[in-house]
């Protein structure tokens, strides 16, 4: 209990603090006129990432200048937490209503009074003054359900406590604002109440709340049951081995982890298998793999040998592979394990209009409905490769190493991507370009028959070589 | 016909036709290479059907060994002190194993990662059993030319190739010191014969540096060192002593002793132990016999020379007997091991030393077995040995007295039915080759006046056999019967070897395969499920209490500490786990707080019929127990000096420990159709006590076919 109370109290002065400065002074930042007409917050709770779609009205002030940017407000441990942020702006009229990507950047406006971080939406075209706009934003946040209470037995159902603000946090003025949480079950422990808040089955709704000065914040607190599978790769490494003699080869390292409430006391196999509805309700004991269409070779293993239990459904859009830990896996449970599977070439390699050849591949993690910590990509290019460089659409951290395999003389180019907090919505193409001479391809067939061929030059000699001293 | 073909080829091409003794080499190269081929395959059946990964018990201490070996290198490695087995004791691994596997092992994959081949040692290991069983084929080629002839080298090389006895340890994933150990065993043989044969040194050193493999390799060296004094004593006693046999086995045996002492775990006890004394007195006897012979020779005068043996003999003996006497008595030398007693008497390990007997590899061998593992070469044996006879040499003598004494052994425990494989092979190989040579060239003289052709067939066991009159002129026809005869029991082997690989012997007993209702296969993966559910859900330094078959896969798969395993050195131990099996659940509790257990894991076959568990083991326990804690007694656990687990079975029996923990929350379930919930599918009973509380043990993990059941021993309680 100790720790919530915390970030409650320090929530509760992040709004002190924000009412102390919005009535000494104006908000420092931002400068131009802009504020939000409405403001609808929809928090989806039914999965273990929380997803967030914003559908906010925005206004720039008739004396303003033009604003070319969209300020977005995150609270320290969102932007801890922020897995993505996408935006998207309705243009047109109504029927030829058309939704156009934009870019965000990590605004680098010094950080809020209450220690909000700024992200700005790039507007496609400037706002002119007194125009009205609509923005779309969707963010994921992980790790932002806390299990409570922390330790559960096998027959519990799993409860978590989910925090966020009644009222938007943003720098501007809000006219107009509600906040709707969604949950998987009508299970529903508490909630805090900010009026006007009502529920409905299984979603809580906040508001309607007008006239919210910048930077309000009003803590709510939700506890409820999920009992979907809080799968967590802990690390994954992603290795993609390119040979041009027709495949793709990748090889995938999992760390799996229970991310739910932890399981404590004993694990009862027999309550296991003969009550499943009410047993181990939110443990989970197969996952769904992903997997592009005509893969082949596919293996599933640990350390200690093959698993065996998986299936392969494969069609001409896609190959899922359903997979089962050796255990069922309860919360704090971990399992680690590796899938590999071998790809046809034409699918993935191209030529680009400069000669270079191009990678493309799927970034993100096969495994359906999970977070991955820490996710790092190999792409290991074929011996003699030039000038590699990756192209992936967002920010992560790049650098190139050496590995070598079969037959390998001055090693292979490398290209490592590592990306934190990764979720289902990365999984995104990305490019790696790189330049190759066909005639690398050779070298290692040439390798091999230039070595039985002088074994045999060898044999030939010794059977005409008399190496004996003296004649017997 | 191809020498027909070839005629009409153009002159040139003509010239490529070979002459008959490079056709035959050609033949021989070619046969060889098939059969190394086939040697190797023939062991990745276990692959085929499950996968590429070690088998059973003892090959996973191997691979772990192994491992550690080519991560942390030989000095580490040799002055490992390994904490996570026999808790709280320790073993110091590097001094208490033979390390030749390890070695072998990974310097095969240093080598393959030098030709820059990007294996995992595990491969490595999978494969290293078949590659020295290919290379054994080799090995029996040249040694059956040495003893015989090429062709009887070739046969024995097809016969060992695909022997079961042999592939029974030698499969894909038998990571064991057998693998290596029977190569090395045949090759110092093979030297040793080779030395004798031509009294040469280098060959005499060859097979020395092959003897010191050996020791690094196997336990069973301890063999060569008793077979090849018995041999040079045999050749003593035959009149057949010579300086050849003098070289050889000096040579070898001084420097064999010496290569062997640098291996830890045997160091001194070539000197020091009863086990090798033969070896030494036949050493010192072959000195005086070499001495006597000089003298002779100095004296010319067979009366004086007879005075002086008599009093060098007295001497002689009454030095040995005394220096034997004295080393026994102030302890210098060892007595025999129970190990060694238990081969020499196979009822010793049964009343002495339980842990021996309970190893089913240690059982005396059934005839069925035999007939199993060598099939049609327990027919061809003893027509062999006839064949050895009747052209006694000094190397027939040899694999004459090897067949007979592993043999011997091999009837007295199952395992060493590996030991016999070799021999067996070598000596039905000449039998094989001698009968079909004899036959051909019965055949082939066809055309000759019969005569020629009874000249050439006395003394050829066929023509002996088939009771082909001189007179009659079915001769021909009759060998060639025979002849169809003998190559249908040959392929009858082939076939019978090939079956039996690929349903008995390709087994890795981890990972355990049935048929399921629909003829589907239904693979029951428990073990590994419960060993990797230890690796990763327990902390790293939890102890894990189980019978001792199951330590060295915990360590190896789990990699949690185990308080016994299957290295059974230390029997205190050992029984201290069985009392605590044995024993009521609070008794057991004081000793488990002793031990510092954490988890105490069980093997439980009754919801699977999976039938070698530990209730079946159970008896074991009791009686290592009770052969150390005189509290635990076999009686209370009988009723009527019957075994039993239901209603009928002994109050002590139905609330002890191992029969509390494998059948917690059983009454409850199940297991077949018809039948009363808590009915053991092994026993085929209704289990006797239904209601078991646990107090201070609660389940942890059961996998999901209940075969490993794994328990967490509660911290004690607080002190109100």
């Amino acid at each position: 209990m100790a720790p919530s109370l915390v970030v409650l109290s320090t929530a509760v002065s992040y709004i002190l603090l924000a009412a102390a400065i919005s009535i000494s002074s104006s908000p420092p930042v931002p400068e131009d006129g802009i504020r939000v007409i409405s403001a609808e917050k929809r928090i989806d709770l039914t999965s273990p990432v929380v997803k967030v779609f914003l559908t906010l009205k925005v206004e720039n002030d008739a004396t303003a200048p033009e604003a070319s940017q969209v300020l977005l407000a995150f609270t320290p441990t969102e932007v801890e937490h922020l897995a993505i942020v996408k935006a998207t702006r309705a243009e047109g009229k109504r029927k030829k209503k058309i939704y156009v990507p934009l870019s965000i950047k990590a605004s680098d406006i010094a950080a809020l009074p209450n220690g909000a971080r700024l992200y700005s939406v790039l507007l496609s075209s400037p706002l002119k003054p007194s125009e009205v706009t609509t923005l779309e934003v969707f963010y994921a946040l992980t790790h932002s359900l806390e299990p409570f209470p922390a330790e559960i037995t096998q027959s519990d159902p799993q409860l978590v406590y989910y925090r966020d603000s009644a009222v938007l946090l943003s720098p501007y003025h809000v006219m107009e604002q509600a906040t709707y949480i969604k949950m998987p079950s009508n299970s529903v422990e508490s909630f805090t109440r900010v009026d006007p808040t009502s529920r409905a089955g299984n979603e809580v709704k906040y508001g309607t709340y007008s006239n919210q000065i910048p930077n309000s914040y009003l803590p709510i607190l939700v506890h409820y049951e999920n009992n979907h599978p809080f799968a967590v790769v802990e690390e994954l490494v992603r290795n993609v081995e390119i040979s041009h003699w027709g495949s793709v080869q990748i090889t995938e390292q999992y760390k799996l982890k229970h991310g739910g409430a932890r399981h404590k006391g004993v694990f009862s196999r027999l309550e296991y298998q003969s009550r499943p509805s009410i047993s181990g309700v939110s443990s989970f004991k197969n996952l769904l793999v992903r997997l592009p269409p005509r893969v082949h070779s596919v293996y599933y293993r640990d350390e200690i040998g093959n698993i065996s239990s998986s299936h392969l459904r494969s069609d001409s859009h896609k190959s899922e592979l359903e997979i089962e830990p050796r255990y069922p896996l309860f919360g704090g449970w971990h399992c680690t394990f590796t899938i590999g599977y071998g790809l046809p070439l034409q699918d993935f390699l191209f030529e680009s209009d400069d000669g270079r050849r191009y990678l493309n591949l799927t970034f993100g993690c096969p495994l359906l409905d999970t977070v991955v910590n820490d996710l790092t990509i190999k792409v290991v290019l074929p011996e003699g490769s030039k000038n590699p460089q990756a192209l992936v659409p967002f920010l992560l951290e790049q650098y190139f190493e050496t590995s070598y395999s079969y037959l390998d003389v001055v090693g292979r180019t490398t290209v490592v991507l590592k990306k934190k907090n990764v979720v289902g919505e990365h999984n995104v193409p990305f490019q790696v370009y790189y330049e190759f001479n066909p005639i690398f391809m050779l070298a290692e067939p040439l390798m091999l028959i230039s070595a039985v061929f002088l074994f045999f030059v060898a044999c030939i000699a010794y059977l005409h070589m008399d190496l004996s001293i003296g004649k017997s | 016909m191809a020498s027909a073909a070839l005629d009409s080829l153009p002159a040139p091409l003509r010239s490529l036709r070979l002459k008959t003794k490079q056709q035959e080499l050609l033949v021989r190269v070619s046969a060889l290479a098939l059969i190394y081929v086939l040697a190797f395959v023939i062991r990745l059946f276990s692959v085929l059907r499950y996968e590429s990964m070690i088998h059973e018990f003892d090959p996973y201490f191997n691979y772990r060994t192994t491992l550690f070996l080519s991560e942390h290198g030989f000095s580490e490695f040799w002055n490992w002190f390994d904490s996570e087995s026999w808790y709280p004791l320790g073993r110091v691994v590097g001094g208490t194993l033979f390390p030749g596997l390890m070695v072998t092992a990974a310097l095969l994959h240093r080598l393959l990662r030098a030709l820059s081949l990007a294996v995992h040692i595990r491969e490595v290991c999978v494969l290293t059993a078949p590659f020295f069983a290919a290379n054994t084929t080799l090995v029996a080629y040249a040694f059956g030319r040495e003893i015989w002839d090429s062709g009887a080298g070739l046969v024995a090389a097809a016969l060992i190739a695909v022997c079961p006895g042999y592939i029974s340890r030698s499969v894909a994933g038998s990571y064991d010191n057998e693998g290596v150990a029977i190569f090395a065993l045949l090759l110092t043989f093979y030297l040793f014969v080779r030395a004798v044969n031509t009294g040469s040194l280098a060959w005499a050193l060859a097979s020395a540096f092959g003897y010191f493999y050996m020791v690094s390799a196997w336990g069973g060296y301890v063999f060569i060192i008793n077979l090849l004094p018995l041999y040079v004593l045999v050749l003593l006693i035959t009149g057949r002593y010579s300086q050849r046999l003098y070289v050889a086995y000096n040579c070898m045996y001084v420097l064999g002793m010496l290569l062997a002492m640098q291996i830890r775990f045997v160091g001194f006890q070539h000197v020091q132990s009863g086990e090798h004394m033969a070896a030494m007195g036949v050493f010192f006897l072959l000195q005086v016999f070499f001495f006597l012979d000089w003298v002779k020779y100095l004296l010319n005068d067979t009366r004086l020379f007879k005075s002086f043996l008599r009093i060098t003999l007295t001497c002689v003996i009454t030095v040995g007997t005394l220096a034997l006497g004295i080393g026994t008595a102030s302890g210098y030398i060892s007595p025999w091991t129970g190990r060694f007693y238990s081969l020499l008497d196979p009822t010793y390990a049964k009343d002495h030393i339980p842990i021996i007997a309970s190893v089913s590899e240690h059982q005396p061998t059934a005839w069925s077995s035999f007939m199993f593992d060598f099939h049609i070469l327990l027919f061809l044996f003893p027509a062999g040995l006839y064949f050895c006879f009747k052209r006694l040499s000094d190397a027939t003598i040899f694999v004459v007295m090897y067949g007979l004494t592993s043999m011997y052994f091999a009837g007295v425990m199952v395992r060493l039915i590996l030991v016999a494989a070799p021999a067996v092979c070598l000596i039905s190989a000449i039998a094989a080759s001698a009968t079909i040579k004899n036959l051909t060239t019965l055949i082939r003289t066809k055309s000759k006046s019969p005569q020629t052709v009874s000249a050439k067939a006395t003394g050829s066991k066929a023509a002996a056999k088939g009771a082909v009159d001189q007179s009659l002129p079915f001769q021909q026809n009759a060998a060639i019967v025979l002849l169809l005869g003998a190559f249908y029991l040959l392929s009858r082997y082939a076939v019978h070897c090939t079956w039996v690989t690929s349903e008995a012997y390709s087994s890795p007993s981890i990972v355990l395969a049935a048929r399921g209702h629909n003829g589907g296969r239904v693979i029951f993966d428990d073990y590994r499920e419960a060993y990797y559910w230890l690796r990763q859900n327990t902390p790293p330094d939890a102890k894990i209490m189980s019978w001792w078959d199951y330590g060295y896969q915990i360590t190896a798969m789990g990699n949690r500490t185990v308080i016994v395993d299957n290295n059974t050195w230390n029997n205190t131990h050992i029984a201290t786990v069985g009392r605590a099996m044995s024993s009521y659940e609070d008794e057991a509790y004081e000793i488990m707080q002793s031990l510092d257990v954490n988890y105490v894991l069980v093997v439980f076959g009754g919801v699977t019929g999976y039938s070698s568990d530990d209730i079946n083991k159970f008896l074991w326990m009791v009686r290592i127990g009770g052969g150390v804690f005189p509290v635990i007694k076999e009686p209370d656990y009988l009723v009527n000096g019957e075994y039993r687990v239901d209603k009928g079975a002994s109050p002590k029996m139905l609330n002890c420990l191992m029969y509390k923990l494998c059948y917690y929350r059983f009454g409850e379930l199940t297991t077949e159709y018809g039948k009363p919930p808590g009915y053991d599918r092994v026993r085929g009973v209704e289990i006797g006590n239904k209601d078991i509380k646990l107090e201070y043990l609660e389940e942890a993990f059961t996998t999901s076919n209940w075969i490993v059941r794994i328990y967490k021993v509660k911290p004690p309680k607080n002190r109100s």
